[in-house]
Order: structure tokens, then C-alpha cells, then sequence
């Protein structure tokens, strides 16, 4: 099973406020324990909203919108991918993961189950069913 | 927390630190199977305490802790019966200095080292040459794998019992012969390694083979195999084979989704639709890939394998595949592990590389090669080759030999499909 753990953005880290060592350091630690525990897949910080931009489908057209975006809660900061055996293996990796923002930081993370491909692939019978149907 | 929640909670916290505590503990009391009981009873006690106290911050150190302390225990009663007093005193003393007031504490703090150290010698000693493969296997998932006796009998498709007995006289024969709880010396260790590659790639194969039907641990051993594998390769950056065995399985498993068609049926790695291949994991084993030859020196058997994995996966449509550095790299492999089967799979890529005819040769010089005798690909390829020379009738009857071969009633399907369709060309 594969989880993707969110950092959600900041004032702070739209405002691209380098964090500080003790937080560099614990982030480092944590994902060196992912790795040695064979358990991490994937990470990234992502920069400011402000190097970003948007694409918006709207009535089959879609336009660009550069950032910066103003609702920081809409925004995330970072993810990290991990593989584990049960949702409880990630909610516990989860637990662990040190406050994105700093100790005594306001912050919050989000965990979301991947889809895998298996998820998928009843759709080809699926569709080969209708096939079937429409002949009939 | 409902009871039942903060047990699934607890049985997490044991998956992922189980192996770790097992390991500590085995070096201190210096064999594996008093070590798991005693981390065992450490389980259990966090299931008496954890659900209304709450998990502690630090579960793996709570385990830790817990788990040395009955350690010490036990060396302190057997202390108490031994007639060396004197040298298990010291013992005692030099273990008793370890335990200081905020033991928590100091063991949180305890250098990732040590841990690693006796990972690294719990791996080899499950991995050991004195066992059999079937006893490697199943104290390996145990042990470092963290699987219950029924995950892994379920895996194998065997009685719990067995695996149960498997595992009590797996512990039994290394406490008889005194194993040391140790990693190997410089000399004995390509050879030593060599048997934890090949278990952890045996238990990856054992997933790799399952089929749709199957309980869903078989499939989930891919998944432990490679846990392990970075896991090994965490603790054994420096050894190229390791990173080759990783990148292997990183990119075998990047084709799962692509490997059987919606009715489950089997897909050969040329048919297969490569958008299904995990871009993910392919990335991860061209990583790993680079690493291992980054370090230099001769290529071995993982990494040239896992070489020409990359190979396919590098290639965004069969028709794209470098087929002469396949040749290159099965030439290579060759050399260093020489096989039938790796002789034949040559001679597919010498096919593809240089035409039917030069592949054919290769495939007829092994055509009394006994351990091939009942291996149905031996045939496939060489109606594949014949086919492809316009020897149809030769190329049929090639097909149907492999189609009787084979037990697999999707394979045997596949082949006699095979057969009609050499049957019918003009």
C-alpha cells in the first residue's frame, strides 16, 4: 500500500522562510529513518506558490494563472511517499513525522492512500462487458 | 481509540520494530530464538499497558527497553545457575553499566550504529548457510520481516504447522551449533552475503509468481522482499550486488500491473503494455543501478541482471529495445554466473540482435542440456526462432511440445494458441 503525506503550506512557507537547522536536521532524521526502514519511496519540498502557476478548464477552455495564490489553505508545501503494509504502518510513520513548521509551530499534515494500478484495471472487463451488452 | 484500533496500532509499532529490538537482544543474550521470546514478551506487555496508557511517544524505545530489561533478567537468573559466576559477572557489570537511571532516554538516544550493527548480524544469521533454503526463508520473514506464522504459511501455501515446526527447529539447529551472532569475516563474507541475496530474492520470485487467485500474502512477499532488500542495502551501502539485487526488484515489480491481462492471463515482457510499468519504481531502479556501478569494480550477476531489466525499462516501446546491449549484457552474465537458462535467454537476444538464424544455432546447441529437458521455454524459443525462419511445420510442433511441457493451464493456452497461429500462416 502506498500513502503520500502532505505538508500543508504556511504563511511562512509561502513567504519562503527557510527553516531553521533544528528543524532541517529532524526532517533529515526522519526521512533517513524512512529510507532505512526501506519504507520511503519519494519526497520533495515544494517552493512558493509564487514560482507556481495555475491551469483553469472552465466551459472547455483553460487558462494560466500565475502564482502567488492568497488561500494558503488551499496549498501544500511538501509531500513524502512511503510504502507500507497496512494503513495503521502509516498512520504510525505519520505519527513520527516531526512538526513540518517547527515545534512550536501551528502546522498540520495530510495522509492520502495512493490508488494502484490493480485499482484500475477491472475497467478494460468492465468495458468489454458493455461491449458484450451492446451486441446483444 | 476503540481496543480493537489500539491493537492494530501496537501490531504497527511491533512491525516496524520488531527486528531492531530482536536483533539487540540477541546480542546480548547472544541467540536468536531466546532473543524473539523475550522481545515477544515485550509485545505483550505493551499490550497490557499501551492501551490505557496510551502508545508512549517513543514505542520503539518503550520495546527496546522492555525487552533488555527481561533480557538482563534472564542473564541474572541463569547467572544465578551458571558455575562460571566470575566471567558472567562481568558480563553482568559491563551490561549493567549500559543501564543508567533515564534508561529510555539513553536508549532513544542510542546510536543508529549499534542498531544497524545488529540488524546487519540478526540478517546474516537468519540467512545462515547451516539452514535450509526453506528454513532461511521462513526465519527471515520472521525475524526481520515481522510476518506471523500464518502470513507466511499463507504466502507459501502451506500448513501453519509446518511453518511453525520450520521455525522451532531453524532456532533450535543454530543454538545447537553455537552460531555466532556476528557478521561474517572479510573472507567469508561474498559467500555469506550471497545467501541473503538469495533469499530475500527467493521470498521476491515466491510473490512474483502468484496468480490472481491466490491469497493476497502471496503477492504482498514482493512487497517484503524489497522492503528488505533497501533495508539491507541502508545498512550495506558499499556492496554493489546489494544495490543490483534492489534495482532488480525495483523494476521487476514496476511491471506488475502490465504482467497479466484483465482475464488473467499471463503477458510476456514484449506484449506488455508499458504505460502500466510504475514510472516510480523504475526510476528507483535506475538510481539504484547507477549506485552499484558507481561503486566499480567487476559487474556480478544482480547487477548485470538488474542491467538488463533497466534496459528493457528504458525502452518506451518494445520496438525501441537495444537489443545488441542486451546481447552485450547476457554475454557478460555469461561469464560470471553461466547457466542453460541464462544461455538461452542469450540466444533470444542474439535473435533479436542479429536474426533467427544466428539465435537458432545457439538454441541447438542446447538441445541435450539434461536440466533442460523439462523446461517448456527451451522449445518456445526455438519455435519462436523456426517460425520466424518460415520452418512453420518444424515451428508447430515445437509449440505444441512446449504447450505439453508446461502445468500452467495459461501457459499451455498461450502456447497451443501459438501452434494455430504457425498452423494457419500461408
Amino acid at each position: 500500500m502506498r500513502f503520500m503525506i502532505i505538508v500543508r503550506a504556511t504563511p511562512e512557507s509561502e513567504a519562503g522562510v527557510m527553516p531553521e537547522e533544528p528543524l532541517l536536521a529532524a526532517m533529515a532524521g526522519y526521512h533517513e529513518a524512512l529510507a532505512k526502514a526501506g519504507v520511503l519511496l519519494d519526497g520533495a519540498g515544494l517552493q512558493p506558490s509564487a514560482t507556481g502557476w495555475r491551469v483553469r478548464y472552465r466551459a472547455g477552455r483553460a487558462s494560466v494563472i500565475d502564482g502567488p495564490f492568497t488561500e494558503v489553505k488551499e496549498l501544500i508545501a511538501g509531500y513524502t511517499l512511503i510504502q507500507v503494509r497496512s494503513r495503521e504502518e502509516a498512520m504510525e510513520w505519520a505519527r513520527r513525522f516531526p512538526a513540518p513548521m517547527g515545534e512550536q509551530a501551528d502546522a498540520e499534515i495530510e495522509v492520502r492512500q495512493l490508488y494502484e494500478m490493480s485499482d484500475f484495471a477491472p475497467s478494460e472487463a468492465i468495458d468489454r462487458f458493455r461491449a458484450m451488452e451492446a451486441q446483444r | 481509540m476503540t481496543q480493537e484500533a489500539t491493537h492494530r496500532a501496537i501490531e504497527a509499532v511491533w512491525r516496524i520494530e520488531s527486528a531492531k529490538v530482536i536483533a539487540h537482544v540477541a546480542r546480548l543474550v547472544r541467540d536468536v530464538g531466546l532473543a524473539e521470546e523475550l522481545a515477544q514478551d515485550a509485545l505483550v506487555s505493551a499490550l497490557e499497558h499501551w492501551p490505557e496508557a496510551g502508545l508512549p511517544n517513543n514505542p520503539g524505545a518503550w520495546l527496546m527497553a522492555a525487552a533488555k530489561n527481561r533480557a538482563l533478567d534472564r542473564l541474572r537468573q541463569d547467572a544465578l545457575h551458571a558455575r562460571k559466576h566470575e566471567e558472567l559477572g562481568h558480563d553482568l557489570d559491563a551490561l549493567q553499566a549500559h543501564v543508567v537511571p533515564d534508561f529510555v532516554d539513553a536508549l532513544a538516544e542510542a546510536s543508529e550504529d549499534d542498531i544497524g550493527d545488529d540488524l546487519l548480524r540478526l540478517v546474516f544469521t537468519a540467512c545462515h548457510p547451516l539452514l535450509s533454503t526453506d528454513a532461511r526463508v521462513a526465519l527471515t520473514l520472521r525475524l526481520i520481516g515481522g510476518l506471523t506464522t500464518d502470513e507466511i504459511a499463507r504466502a507459501y501455501l502451506v500448513p501453519e504447522k509446518t511453518i511453525a515446526q520450520r521455525i522451532v527447529r531453524a532456532k533450535r539447529t543454530l543454538t545447537e551449533a553455537r552460531v555466532p551472532f556476528e557478521v561474517p569475516r572479510a573472507a567469508d563474507l561474498p559467500a555469506r552475503l550471497g545467501s541473503v541475496l538469495e533469499v530475500i530474492y527467493l521470498i521476491f520470485n515466491e510473490g512474483y509468481s502468484a496468480t490472481a487467485g491466490d491469497d493476497w500474502m502471496r503477492p504482498a512477499l514482493c512487497a517484503e522482499a524489497l522492503r528488505m532488500g533497501r533495508i539491507v542495502a541502508e545498512l550495506m551501502p558499499d556492496e554493489s550486488e546489494v544495490l543490483g539485487l534492489v534495482a532488480l526488484m525495483e523494476i521487476q515489480a514496476s511491471r506488475t500491473s502490465a504482467r497479466v491481462d484483465a482475464e488473467g492471463r499471463p503477458v510476456l515482457l514484449m506484449d506488455q503494455d508499458r504505460s502500466r510499468w510504475d514510472p516510480l519504481l523504475i526510476r528507483r531502479g535506475l538510481i539504484a543501478l547507477a549506485r552499484a556501478e558507481s561503486l566499480g569494480g567487476a559487474r556480478g550477476p544482480y547487477v548485470l541482471q538488474a542491467a538488463l531489466a533497466a534496459c528493457h525499462a528504458r525502452a518506451r516501446k518494445a520496438e525501441a529495445t537495444d537489443w545488441a546491449q542486451i546481447v552485450a549484457l547476457y554475454d557478460a552474465l555469461a561469464q560470471v554466473a553461466p547457466s542453460p537458462v541464462i544461455e538461452l535467454n542469450r540466444a533470444v537476444a542474439v535473435g533479436m540482435a542479429f536474426g533467427p538464424a544466428a539465435g537458432l544455432e545457439i538454441v541447438d546447441a542446447l538441445g541435450d542440456e539434461p536440466s533442460l529437458a523439462n523446461y517448456h521455454w527451451l522449445p518456445s524459443v526455438r519455435g519462436d526462432l523456426l517460425a520466424k525462419l518460415g520452418r512453420l511445420d518444424e515451428a508447430r510442433a515445437e509449440f505444441e511440445r512446449a504447450a505439453d511441457m508446461t502445468r500452467n493451464a495459461r501457459e499451455r493456452d498461450l502456447l497451443m494458441a501459438r501452434a494455430h497461429a504457425v498452423k494457419s500462416s500461408p
